[in-house]
């Protein structure tokens, strides 16, 4: 019997124990990993790849193995193309973004949640109405209108369309229903007025919530495409997305190394801020299924 | 506040359907203060765009009227004649279909799998292998495209490589118009698995322990507990993963935009992307945003299905006055 068998409070039955998992197999994790070695795999290659030199590209028998690793991908994507430009584009688009997600979704879902108001009832069935429209059906119009208020090719232009969200009221508006109203009273009878009661009370138990949202804004924004594809036509205002993949099928299509140095670079804030936030993502995203 | 306000505030709160609660000027006034900023910025660049593009659908909207929007002329329902005879389109909804109709279901059915395992098959490296496969959702869609486009790379590809150790000479995938899609249905299926896992795995949390321990002493072995218990519980999760990643699935363009451009001979040619390219390289916006209304209704009927089928007690949004 094992120890975790002996731990079972439910008494044993031949066979196997009730009240624990089943026994673990070595081939259930074999299989794992296997399938985990599949998932990095295409990461390690792009990691491997960005250190080869074009002339490694062009001999008959390619390696997994770099033979001479070498960071002349890397200076060429610096020297010759502008991604420190690119890079501080998608940083500022996706920070600005992310304070407004983490700003302005909770004040509407606090107003959704604990205050009665007129127009209230229709806010939220607009915002429920727009949970699952397609991004593409925005992007025209909000094309013509960037178009005629000058905004294309700026920032504002990359950010405002995405500065508030319905999913992050949402995500807000579901965990602020669940505050004890008894919270709110206590601060109303100690005088504090309804931007006290958000500020002090509700915002410091909804940071938790917060967190995943932010992370899970500033993921959507630093990857997104379709838009800013349209957005930033002038190459000095491309994110790092539309940089790749104007790259990619166009004039370097054919520059491995540089283009899988391109991607680490896209990728690896992406990997450091999952590594660092996983549980807030994982958790984030099993509770609301909202995806990064 | 006053006595008399908070029997109110809880009378409202207690939610008697007859009892519609008379807000003062004042409650109104604090509403709309913490509602004002994001009310202004969705409404005029997530509602008001919305209206804009049915209406566009209704006009021959083109380049020279940027300018001046209002002055488009009107068509009627022109766009979407022509949508109905247009080879391409209808080529680019099959091709959406396919990529929907085979790649959902093997993304849901991997996901299950694998989070069933993490569940109930072992006890150690949970959070390792959670990370691991988790890894690719995170990731831009676009940096994925590019290092599979490279994988499959006929002569310098990893695939092809490992391939030729076997003394196979592999295909040119995203060249070939049978293997361009299947190519593409597998990179988005190991890029979304983690997402479905995740996902499951919560549901699978919520399952309690007892009906595990019932089966059990029923003599259930494993594939029964998950045939006979996990299934059945987790039914509104699967259902409710179905349509997140139809809908999802449906607006496919970053991978077919870098890795094929559509091709080849179309064969990867989704909704999204004919849009993008009616709209912006060709400026036939108007049409664009017929196409763009098309897509919008067959994804508000999937969400109006899961509407209608998913309608469970955990859905507070709805208890609202």
């Amino acid at each position: 019997m094992t120890a975790a068998q002996a731990r079972s409070a439910v008494p044993a039955v031949p066979g196997r124990t009730a009240g624990q998992r089943a026994p673990s197999q070595w081939w259930i994790y074999l299989l794992l990993i296997l399938g985990v070695l599949l998932m990095v795999g295409p990461f390690l290659w792009m990691l491997l790849g960005s250190l080869k030199s074009q002339a490694e590209f062009l001999v008959s028998t390619p390696t997994f193995l770099p033979k001479e690793a070498t960071t002349g991908n890397y200076q060429r994507l610096f020297d010759q193309l502008d991604f420190p430009r690119f890079f501080f584009n998608s940083s500022v688009v996706a920070v600005v973004v992310t304070v407004g997600n983490v700003l302005f979704c909770p004040m509407l879902g606090f107003a959704l949640a604990k205050l009665q108001w007129r127009g209230k009832r229709l806010i939220m069935g607009l915002v429920l109405a727009t949970l699952m429209v397609p991004a593409g059906i925005t992007l025209i119009p909000n094309f013509v209108l960037m178009r005629n208020l000058g905004l294309v090719n700026t920032y504002p232009g990359l950010i405002l369309p995405f500065l508030v969200g319905p999913f992050g009221v949402f995500l807000t508006r579901q965990f602020m229903y669940g505050i004890p109203d008894e919270l709110l009273e206590a601060a109303r009878i100690d005088g504090a007025n309804e931007w006290r009661i958000f500020w002090q009370v509700v915002m410091p138990i909804t940071v938790p919530v917060l967190a995943t949202l932010g992370i899970l804004t500033f993921l959507g924004s630093w990857n997104s495409f379709l838009y800013p594809l349209v957005m930033a036509q002038e190459p000095n205002m491309y994110t790092l997305p539309v940089a790749l993949a104007t790259f990619a099928t166009g004039q370097y299509q054919a520059d491995h190394g540089m283009l899988m140095a391109g991607s680490v670079v896209l990728v690896v804030p992406v990997l450091l801020i999952f590594i660092l936030f996983q549980r807030w993502i994982t958790e984030g995203i099993a509770t609301t299924g909202l995806k990064g | 506040m006053t006595a008399p306000a908070l029997v109110r505030r809880n009378v409202a709160e207690k939610g008697s359907a007859s009892a519609a609660p008379r807000h003062t000027w004042r409650e109104d006034l604090i509403g709309w203060s913490f509602a004002a900023p994001f009310v202004i910025l969705f409404g005029i660049f997530l509602a008001l765009p919305i209206l804009a593009a049915f209406l566009m659908s209704f006009t021959s909207f083109g380049i020279r009227d940027i300018q001046n929007p209002i002055g488009a002329s009107f068509v009627g329902l022109d766009n979407y004649a022509k949508l109905l005879s247009d080879a391409k389109f209808w080529k680019s909804l099959g091709n959406t279909a396919y990529f929907v109709v085979v790649g959902v279901p093997l993304t849901l059915a991997l996901g299950l799998v694998i989070a069933n395992a993490l569940s109930r098959g072992i006890t150690r490296f949970r959070t390792a292998f959670r990370v691991g496969y988790y890894l690719p959702v995170i990731t831009s869609i676009v940096a994925i495209a590019v290092v599979w486009r490279f994988l499959l790379n006929p002569d310098v590809g990893l695939i092809n490589m490992l391939l030729r150790n076997f003394g196979i000479t592999g295909p040119d995938w995203l060249a070939s118009p049978a293997l361009a899609m299947p190519s593409i249905i597998a990179m988005a299926v190991w890029r979304n698995v983690g997402f479905a896992m995740v996902v499951f795995v919560a549901g699978m949390q919520a399952i309690p322990a007892m009906l595990y321990e019932a089966a059990a002493i029923d003599g259930a072995g494993r594939w029964q507990a998950f045939r006979y218990v996990t299934l059945p519980m987790l039914r509104p999760t699967i259902l409710f993963m179905l349509v997140i990643t139809t809908i999802g699935y449906l607006q496919l363009f970053e991978e077919p935009f870098v890795m094929t451009g559509g091709g080849p001979l179309d064969a990867t040619l989704s909704v999204t992307m004919y849009m993008y390219q009616q709209g912006f390289p060709f400026f036939h916006q108007g049409y664009a945003s017929a196409i763009a209304y098309v897509l919008f209704v067959i994804v508000a009927a999937v969400a109006f299905l899961q509407f209608r089928f998913l309608r469970t007690d955990d859905a507070p949004m709805e208890a609202t006055r």
